[in-house]
């Protein structure tokens, strides 16, 4: 069903916004298609297999519309993660603490 | 991607807007408890009472939800009946919209842009490929699912079954009999048919 961990996460962080009414369903589905159709469009084979890349970017662009965050605060986040994750000795768990330039 | 959704949820939990442990319980209701044996429990109940076959016409979604299957996206259920002269098959042109109270989370082929767009095309082609011929005369209805609307089909009863309670009937009905691009299975034929991953 989730083939990766993280798309599990996507998945049930969509539900949670929407419970918290963030955005409405048929909003969400709409965004959805749109990143598919855009994708598609992109020459994305769309077999499925990319779905919850699709779905990610739906809702990155959702909360962003939502005005929840910013392109250049997800940006800077991505950054500290990745530079937390390259800190972070193997088989210890990722947290944003091991980020080198974190506060 | 993993950094990109660690990104987003590290902010949304640090605004108050997701809960990590939330989370977690969404995650595993969906991974474990929610799936297409719901669904074969509610078509179960529908071959074995009329009462609650008049409901499942009328009102599907009050009728669903009276088994304890239901939906948090407002989704509206319909359910959709197999006759001798039609089957039902249902589709998301758009997306995924999928009943998932009943189904569980969506195979990955019904997610896939060959199903999304050929179903409607040429939904005979697509059920052969299914391994499901047709006779010729049965007519076949696409159901184009959406946001608002979910579709469930409710399949016929398999012959040689008179007499079976309701758990006896359930385990019979396979997740693409619900879907339509399959059958259920023949009483003492075993999984066989519709057992696409």
């Amino acid at each position: 069903m989730f083939r990766e961990p993280w798309e599990a996460q996507a998945f049930a962080m969509a539900l949670a916004l929407h419970k918290r009414g963030v955005f409405t369903w048929p909003e969400w589905a709409t965004a959805l298609s749109a990143e598919i159709r855009r994708a598609q469009a992109a020459g994305d084979p769309d077999t499925g297999q990319t779905y919850y890349h699709h779905w990610l970017a739906a809702l990155e662009r959702l909360v962003v519309q939502h005005g929840v965050t910013t392109p250049p605060l997800l940006d800077a986040r991505r950054a500290a993660w990745d530079r937390a994750a390259r800190a972070t000795p193997h088989g210890k768990p990722i947290t944003l603490a091991n980020d080198p330039e974190g506060a | 991607m993993d950094l990109r959704v660690r990104a987003l949820e590290s902010i949304l939990v640090e605004k108050g807007y997701v809960d990590p442990a939330a989370l977690d319980v969404l995650v595993d209701t969906y991974e474990t408890k929610i799936g297409p044996r719901n669904g074969a429990r509610v078509v179960a109940r529908a071959w074995t009472d009329p009462s609650f076959r008049d409901w499942l016409r009328r009102d599907a979604t009050a009728a669903i939800d009276s088994l304890g299957y239901s939906g948090r996206q407002g989704e509206h259920m319909v359910v959709v009946e197999n006759t001798p002269d039609t089957h039902n098959v249902v589709v998301c042109t758009l997306c995924s919209c999928y009943p998932w109270p009943v189904l569980g989370l969506p195979p990955v082929w019904y997610k896939a842009a060959p199903y999304r767009s050929r179903v409607v095309l040429d939904p005979r082609g697509v059920l052969a490929d299914f391994g499901l011929s047709l006779p010729p005369q049965t007519r076949i209805r696409v159901w184009d699912s959406t946001a608002e609307i979910r579709y469930l089909v409710l399949p016929m009863r398999p012959a040689g079954t008179d007499g079976w309670d309701e758990a006896r009937l359930a385990d019979l009905v396979t997740r693409d009999s619900m879907i339509g691009t399959g059958l259920p299975l023949s009483p003492g034929a075993g999984a066989t048919a519709g057992a696409r991953p």
